[in-house]
């Protein structure tokens, strides 16, 4: 089991994925710089957070064009796993792998803080070991993080059970409150209509020890872990 | 122009002009005049600072690097150095504060990773006027929004801070910005141009005519033409700044450097006469071959542009090739400038001509050095005989505590932190709110506590005692953690030291820092001296900031001031002398700065700290709070607060209860014991012959303190975290 993190010029919170994987979960890992055209042998591939380019232009607009963004397309396209946290979901959302857009945080402000988003659809390879309904506390740190999609595309998400995390309060409950940037529906974080390609505003990569306040982020590469070892035993068979 | 003319005009003395020419043995023409007046500033050359500032302790078996380099290096066991330091960037910050915060930080980040140090943390201590004005909201903005704009996006935890509000501050805010970096002790590289032949090369952003002569600038007081000097400030470019960190690390990391200098102020010719000067070699350099972002520069222009995000490297010839290719990699495109010579001079080049030819040593180390002249102000032993215990006592001291908790200068500052990423690199076991901040070393399993600390109101009342207590106060922060100090880092902001009221006020500040110093056992090993903050005359408070670093040994017993459990004891460390002179109550609820501050005894203070690292290390301590503005009264409120628990505290009998209650002074800490554990610390704070004193119980969800049999104080938490929590997202939305 092999997971890959993308590093684009930019990218700051490679290190966290990395340092996750490779020391908390103990799974090989390796970096992989944006001009690789390929993107190996690997079975997860992470975009990770930061401010690729300097998110001066629009948040993730210019990373995906990035030559390992092609590469990124063909292994999601024949069902590879990739998860996109915080601007990876942004740049995802630009690479049009993943619906909808990220803009501005309503207020306006960058925001960094605990928030709880609750699992609402747990048939995907990234959500597997939660239940239905699960609030997990994580932290978000972003100022491009107001999820938007238009009237027409969200109802087809929906019907796709493409919304994966909302934000709610302690309880799962929805509420204007618990919305830390103004997201359409409390939405923070969706998937694409197959199911393998996940993006989320949250860090659930600095939510994996006890030290750092919460250990709900590792449930989202447990099911990950445990999805890629099923079809590895099936594989063997 | 004459010459005459034109040295003045650039900040230079006659007398300075005189000593340039003895220096070089000859007159200097216009572009060399041009780099004495950059490097002579009193930004670069610490003239009317440097003799004071020799009063420093900048030793210990830990120190590997003190003061003169780009930052201090401390050994912290296992292999591994911490590299800090502090910087003010206050003048930008009051023309432009995004920006000029912004730079503060790019400029800090660069001091670190040029030693060769990765960098793990930002903290920052801010200063501002009037919350109420629309300009002073604007600066305060702006200044958080540039700090968070540059250390999110470079990915760095900006971790803690401090933030005080005084109308001195009001034209010219302070804005101290300081990094921590970690690295393995033998990857030192030092800003040193050695060997001759080796080529000098220049890495980063193009060079553009931003922040041309803003050390002048910043050697200036602040008038009504500085709006004009906008263009003295200097452009943050954040993503660069990523960039040629990461890769400045590892050409560093794969010792393909020989030295290493990041462009700060005075621009080229601060790196090229620096790094010439302390190798003792000079260097020979091409303006034509400095990447331009502008066209038609003037070389004066080129050899003095603060363009940020810019490297200097000193690399072999054998190792272009390989430097090359790790900047190819994130597309910068190293250039080669010039060369190492035997010379002791720089020389600059500029279409074929030599138009600059200087001895490097004078124009980086030349500048004279001044003994100011010094007066006590006529206002000290005014202030000092102001005696506030002839003040009315308040009517409801739940009120008085209430509204201390609100006033900004202690009120919580989340909504000023959480638009910092304090959690990036995933190594922030505390972050801001706490007394110091915790970072972990995942390399050697320890961890670092940091702090920044100073109190201009102090200082100005007694600037002696204020510099004491800035370096008390921040190591008792780290000791409340459980950490050893190993170092400070200094940021020394005052008025203008050509006035003999104020070089009193920086000598008695300087004095008593490092009396502090020695008898705490920490060294200087870096920092920066910012002075003419005056706005029309009229000066700043004498502001000296404590950056302080801590080593934890064991991560894992870190302390916080958060109470923990019902039932637990409330114990109070520490001489019992305070006083209300400086007092946050005095200035929140009498509207008044006056009195005298308490005695300061350092070596009870050692005692005290040492005393509690001993019974945190022990694991005896389930809370520590150290107690500063505000008194035992905010101090209490604070660590129910964090803890989401109340407490009930029986003062001891007062004749003075505002005194009691609110009355500040040093050496004091707040720590709650579990009561099985409670006989064994009594013991040992008997041993150790500390003065102490248990003060009541955690318990309920209200804060109770009696007097005898009186209750003189009952809030609620819940009254109190209104008060606490809501003052700037009020004040700013």
């Amino acid at each position: 089991m092999k997971f890959g993190v993308i590093v684009f010029p930019g990218s700051n919170c490679d290190l966290d994925s990395y340092h996750l994987v490779r020391d908390v979960l103990n799974k090989e890992v390796e970096y992989i710089h944006y001009s690789e055209k390929s993107v190996g042998r690997r079975d997860v591939i992470i975009l990770p957070g930061g401010f690729t380019y300097g998110d001066y232009l629009r948040s993730g607009a210019i990373a995906r064009f990035s030559p390992v963004m092609n590469a990124v397309a063909e292994f999601a396209d024949k069902g590879g796993l990739v998860l996109g946290i915080c601007n990876g979901f942004q740049v995802l959302t630009e690479a049009g792998l993943l619906p909808g857009a990220l803009c501005r945080n309503h207020h306006l402000q960058f925001r960094c803080e605990q928030v709880f988003v609750r699992v609402d659809n747990n048939s995907l390879p990234f959500t597997l070991s939660a239940s239905l309904g699960k609030v997990l506390e994580m932290p978000v740190a972003h100022g491009d993080g107001s999820y938007y999609a238009p009237p027409e595309l969200l109802e087809e998400m929906k019907a796709n059970d493409q919304i994966v995390f909302r934000y709610t309060d302690q309880n799962g409950d929805v509420t204007p409150q618990a919305n830390p940037n103004g997201s359409l529906e409390n939405i923070a974080g969706v998937c694409n209509r197959a199911g393998n390609v996940v993006g989320l505003m949250p860090h659930p990569e600095r939510a994996g020890e006890k030290v750092l306040g919460s250990r709900h982020g590792l449930i989202i590469f447990k099911s990950i872990i445990s999805y890629l070892t099923g079809r590895e035993v099936v594989r063997n068979v | 122009m004459s010459d005459q003319d034109l040295h003045r005009t650039l900040g230079l003395t006659d007398h300075e002009y005189k000593l340039i020419t003895e220096q070089m043995g000859r007159e200097p023409n216009e572009v060399e005049l041009n780099m004495y007046s950059v490097m002579w500033s009193e930004h670069c050359s610490y003239k009317h600072s440097r003799s004071a500032l020799k009063l420093f302790p900048t030793t210990s078996p830990r120190v590997i690097q003190g003061p003169g380099e780009n930052a201090g290096v401390v050994d912290i066991g296992d292999g591994w150095a911490a590299v800090f330091k502090i910087e003010s960037h206050n003048h930008p910050s009051a023309i432009e504060p995004h920006q000029g915060a912004a730079t503060g930080v790019g400029g800090i980040l660069r001091d670190i990773y040029t030693m060769g140090a990765q960098p793990v943390a930002f903290l920052n201590s801010l200063r501002f006027g009037n919350l109420e004005t629309a300009r002073g909201r604007y600066l305060f903005d702006g200044v958080v929004g540039g700090i968070g704009g540059y250390g999110n996006c470079v990915g760095i935890p900006t971790v803690a801070g401090e933030i005080y509000f005084e109308p001195c501050y009001e034209g010219n805010p302070l804005v101290n910005a300081m990094c921590v970096g970690i690295m393995p002790a033998d990857q030192l590289v030092l800003g040193k141009a050695s060997g001759e032949g080796n080529l000098v090369v220049l890495v980063g952003a193009l060079t553009g005519r931003d922040g041309i002569h803003g050390v002048t600038f910043a050697s200036e007081e602040l008038s009504e033409e500085s709006e004009e000097k906008r263009p003295a400030v200097q452009v943050g470019d954040p993503f660069m700044g990523k960039l040629l960190m990461d890769a400045t690390l590892e050409t560093i990391g794969k010792k393909l450097v020989t030295g290493v200098q990041d462009f700060g102020g005075a621009g080229l010719t601060c790196a090229l006469t620096e790094t010439a000067s302390r190798a003792g070699t000079g260097i020979e350099v091409d303006l034509d071959q400095v990447p331009l972002r502008e066209e038609d520069m003037h070389p004066f222009e080129i050899l003095t542009s603060e363009s940020q995000e810019r490297m200097l490297l000193i690399v072999e010839p054998d190792k272009l090739k390989a430097v090359e290719e790790v900047f190819g990699r994130w597309d910068l495109k190293p250039a080669v400038i010039g060369k190492v010579t035997s010379g002791e001079t720089v020389t600059a080049r500029y279409q074929g001509e030599v138009v600059a030819s200087v001895p490097a040593a004078s124009v980086a180390g030349g500048a004279p050095v001044y003994n100011p002249e010094s007066r006590e102000p006529a206002y000290f032993r005014e202030l000092a005989n102001y005696d506030p215990l002839n003040m009315p006592l308040p009517e409801d001291y739940g009120e008085v505590l209430l509204k201390l908790l609100a006033a900004p200068d202690i009120a919580s500052k989340e909504w000023v932190w959480r638009r910092y990423d304090y959690m990036v690199r995933t190594c922030t076991l505390q972050g801001p709110g706490g007394d110091s901040a915790v970072i972990r070393i995942r390399e050697t399993g320890k961890a670092l506590a940091m702090s920044v600390d100073g109190n201009g109101r102090h200082t100005y009342l007694d600037p002696y005692r204020g510099g004491m207590m800035a370096v008390a106060e921040a190591t008792r922060n780290l000791s409340c953690s459980g950490a050893d100090p190993i170092g400070i880092t200094d940021c020394l902001n005052f008025g203008n030291p050509e006035k003999p009221e104020i070089y009193w006020q920086f000598s008695q500040a300087v004095e008593g820092m490092a009396e502090a110093c020695r008898v705490l056992n920490v060294p200087v090993v870096g920092g920066n001296v910012s002075f003419y903050n005056e706005v029309q005359g009229e000066a700043i408070y004498p502001t000296p900031v404590v950056g302080a670093v801590g080593l934890l040994k064991d991560p894992a017993k870190q302390c916080v001031p958060a109470l923990r459990r019902d039932g637990d004891h409330l114990f109070l460390l520490g001489p019992q002398e305070v006083s209300l002179g400086g007092s946050q109550y005095l200035k929140s609820w009498c509207g008044k700065v006056s009195g005298s501050l308490a005695e300061v005894d350092l070596e009870a203070e050692r005692d005290v700290q040492d005393l509690i690292r001993d019974l945190i290390n022990a694991d005896l301590v389930q809370s520590a709070h150290d107690l500063s503005d505000g008194g035992l009264a905010v101090a209490l409120a604070e660590s129910c607060l964090s803890g989401r628990i109340g407490a009930q505290v029986n003062l001891a009998p007062s004749d003075y209860l505002p005194l009691a209650l609110f009355g500040e002074g040093p050496s004091r800490v707040l720590f709650s014991v579990a009561p099985e554990d409670a006989d064994r610390v009594s013991q040992l704070i008997m041993e150790a012959k500390v003065e102490s004193s248990k003060i009541g119980i955690v318990k309920g969800d209200a804060l109770i303190i009696s007097h005898g049999d009186d209750i003189i104080l009952k809030l609620e938490l819940s009254a109190m975290q209104a008060a606490y929590e809501e003052v700037f997202s009020c004040i700013m939305e």
